[in-house]
């Protein structure tokens, strides 16, 4: 009788706590994902645009993907509003390359899409991309970076995918090119061997800092779970370096700035778009750098406009993913208008030759369809994050 | 007997091997001091200090426990996580200072740790010893994943607030911080509180009996239930005051975070001889020491330091697995 009850109870509590957890994150977004197919009166042509779009909305990655819906929504928002006839049909890619490969599929074959938004992680967005180029139909990720998305495995880039996020080495290279301008010539960089992102970027900031003629004097390894820093920092102190590279995210970073304070030394830290969290310890970055897709401190009306929208709608700041979001919509969108039809191979080279101005800056693509343009160096002083300028490199 | 006359020579023997060690080590720090200087060495050295103390509290837990019970806690580790967080909750909520931080954090650990023995050791006091670490490592899991849940402490890294400024001096090139200074102070004060109790009181002499032998323990009319239990308090009210120095040193927690000082705690204590007071000590310090001067002079250094550390380990079980203070054990049949 009480096992009885006390299964029962037990069962209850399961059920209340995947209510609570998943109840009030997703539910007004999802509402608006939902809302969307109902669609407006047809206007213009009558042609109705289908869009696909594919993020986590259920896993680790589930902000992520909640973020970039965000940013996806508002812009599709816009454009109806502009009298722009396109209908958005929202699968959960879990994150996860076969969960992303069942929403591609549903998209692509039942629901007859002939563009799709995302993914958000390069694990679903790589069969994704598959499934799009042989579809022809058109696929551009936010945020996805691993360099196989957009290009085929023989080495040719893939006609129908595009990406909206500068990749790995790029911020690596920015970084470097930022301490050459604050007049750097001798660095120590740290980072986590256990993470490829991180590594990546402290690779390239090594190897472009030295091409510029700078001195990387320390660039130590550590892994994933180390707290004590001491000894790292001891031979930074030793070598008394000009600048830091911390290409971690921000927790690492948080725990490394604060020994790097208690060791006394003072050289400019610099990171990459890791450190682009609200738990970011402002006071002990205190006049450090780092670059990120965009600045909510970017004067242009461009920025200014989403900014405000995206806060009086969600009641919070943006962040890189619901930018990211809202300018591969919008650049899907002008690629569309560009073409005035809905062939999927003509909107495809119109975005391939799109001259596009938006939140995360002036947009083109290269050759294998990976942005060209510049990364906003956000400063850190007097305890507030402030928009630097930007820095292609 | 017969072999008295050999005692003289072998004494001799390792005398000498003692002298040649010594030399050996005096010439490593003379080289490391060479190698960048004595200023990077000795700052070196403190860093170790530092973390060999704070390695030293979560090791005499283990090693008390495992002197009394024969039982290697697991869950110490985690216990040491939940000392960590109550004081995190303390000194952000409601603004405690360092000292009733770290008492908070105790107690709590206390009350953990002994309701931990009454319901997953107890029980299974007359089982196979396998069973009792299986449970331990149950437990251990347990608290991990328990508490990483939304509703307890959440898995995200929190950011340790310290409940005082950051001071660091400058001595003789040295920078040495209050934290070092706290981390060493108050360890050496539970350090001492810790050996006046168990050689100076009635309690003491107790765990000291059930030590050695249980059950000729309990026929001298002791409470060995009871002193077990006390000996799992004492623990763990040690595992939370480092929670806390630890987490002022490395200011981020999670919940997973007590599993590799856990482990190097324990690996300390082996070194030190497991079930020795003063070998947990010299262990930890020695196992700090070693983390550290790994980094600093070993090349690739900040990526084996774990890699050494488990090395330490192995090499101790193969050459002398009682441990550098430990006294081999006599199998009673």
């Amino acid at each position: 009788m009480s096992k009885k009850r006390f299964m029962v109870l037990s069962i209850l509590m399961v059920v209340a706590m995947l209510l609570s957890a998943c109840g009030p994150a997703v539910a007004p977004t999802a509402g608006d994902a939902t809302k969307a197919p109902g669609g407006e009166a047809p206007a213009g042509d009558g042609t109705v645009y289908k869009v696909g779009l594919i993020v986590p909305l259920s896993g680790d990655a589930k902000t992520f993907g909640i973020s970039t819906m965000n940013g996806v929504m508002m812009a599709v928002e816009e454009a109806k509003a502009e009298g722009f006839n396109i209908d958005i049909l929202v699968e959960d890619g879990k994150c996860d390359a076969q969960e992303g490969t069942n929403a591609a599929t549903k998209l692509i074959t039942q629901d007859k899409v002939h563009y799709i938004i995302g993914a958000v992680c390069s694990s679903e967005s790589l069969p994704v991309s598959v499934l799009a180029e042989q579809n022809k139909v058109v696929q551009i990720t936010p945020p996805s970076t691993n360099p196989a998305v957009t290009v085929n495995e023989d080495g040719t880039v893939k006609q129908y995918v595009f990406r909206a996020c500068f990749l790995d080495p790029f911020q690596g290279v920015v970084m470097a090119a930022l301490a050459k301008e604050l007049g750097a010539t001798k660095a120590a960089i740290l980072y986590d061997v256990s993470n490829d992102y991180v590594k990546g970027l402290a690779e390239y900031a090594k190897e472009s800092f030295e091409q510029g003629g700078g001195e990387v004097a320390v660039f130590e390894a550590y892994t994933k779970n180390d707290t004590d820093f001491s000894a790292i920092l001891s031979k930074v102190a030793d070598a008394n370096v000009d600048v830091i590279f911390l290409p971690d995210y921000y927790n690492k970073v948080n725990l490394i700035a604060q020994q790097i304070k208690e060791k006394g030394i003072t050289a400019t830290m610099i990171g990459g778009d890791g450190w682009d969290s609200s738990d970011l310890e402002l006071d002990l970055m205190e006049g450090g750098y780092f670059s990120n897709h965009y600045s909510p401190q970017d004067p242009r009306d461009v920025v200014q406009n989403f900014v405000k929208n995206y806060q009086t709608k969600y009641n919070s700041m943006p962040d890189s993913f619901a930018t990211l979001g809202y300018d591969a919509a919008k650049i899907l969108i002008q690629a569309i208008q560009e073409a005035g039809t809905d062939d999927t191979t003509l909107v495809a080279q119109k975005m391939a030759a799109i001259q596009y101005s938006g939140v995360t800056g002036d947009i083109s693509f290269d050759e294998q369809h990976n942005p060209i343009k510049k990364a906003a160096i956000i400063k850190i002083s007097g305890g507030q994050t402030e928009f630097f300028k930007f820095v292609a490199p | 007997m017969r072999l008295t006359w050999l005692r003289t020579p072998l004494r001799i023997i390792a005398w000498m091997v003692y002298a040649a060690l010594s030399l050996v080590i005096v010439y490593g720090v003379y080289r490391l001091i060479q190698f960048k200087g004595a200023t990077y060495f000795f700052q070196a050295l403190l860093d170790g200090l530092r973390l060999g103390f704070v390695y030293a509290l979560i090791a005499l837990g283990y090693t008390m426990v495992y002197g009394i019970v024969r039982l290697i806690n697991f869950a110490h580790c985690d216990v040491f996580m939940v000392g960590a967080f109550s004081s995190y909750y303390a000194i952000t909520s409601y603004g405690w200072g360092i000292v009733p931080a770290i008492i908070l954090a105790m107690v709590v650990c206390i009350v953990l740790n002994i309701a931990i023995e009454r319901m997953a050791y107890k029980p299974l006091r007359n089982a196979p010893r396998i069973t009792a670490l299986i449970s331990a490592i149950g437990v251990s899991f347990f608290l991990e994943y328990f508490t990483a849940l939304r509703f307890v402490f959440g898995a995200d890294f929190l950011t340790y607030k310290r409940p005082f400024d950051v001071v660091v001096w400058n001595v003789l090139g040295l920078s040495i911080s209050n934290i070092t200074v706290i981390i060493v102070a108050v360890t050496l004060a539970l350090l001492a509180l810790l050996l006046y109790i168990i050689n100076r009181t009635k309690v003491g002499k107790a765990m000291r009996a059930t030590s050695q032998d249980a059950t000729a323990a309990r026929l001298m009319g002791i409470d060995i239930d009871r002193i077990i239990t006390l000996t799992f308090g004492i623990g763990a009210a040690l595992a939370g005051a480092a929670g806390v120095l630890y987490a002022i040193a490395f200011p981020q927690i999670w919940t997973f975070m007590g599993i590799m000082p856990g482990l190097k705690a324990f690996i300390a204590a082996v070194l030190g001889g497991i079930g020795n007071i003063a070998g947990a000590v010299l262990g930890s310090l020695l196992m700090g020491e070693i983390e550290v001067l790994t980094v600093s002079f070993v090349p690739f250094g900040s990526r084996i330091r774990d890699l050494v550390a488990f090395l330490v380990l192995i090499i101790v079980f193969l050459v002398k697995p009682t441990g550098i203070l430990g006294e081999p054990q006599v199998e009673k049949v």
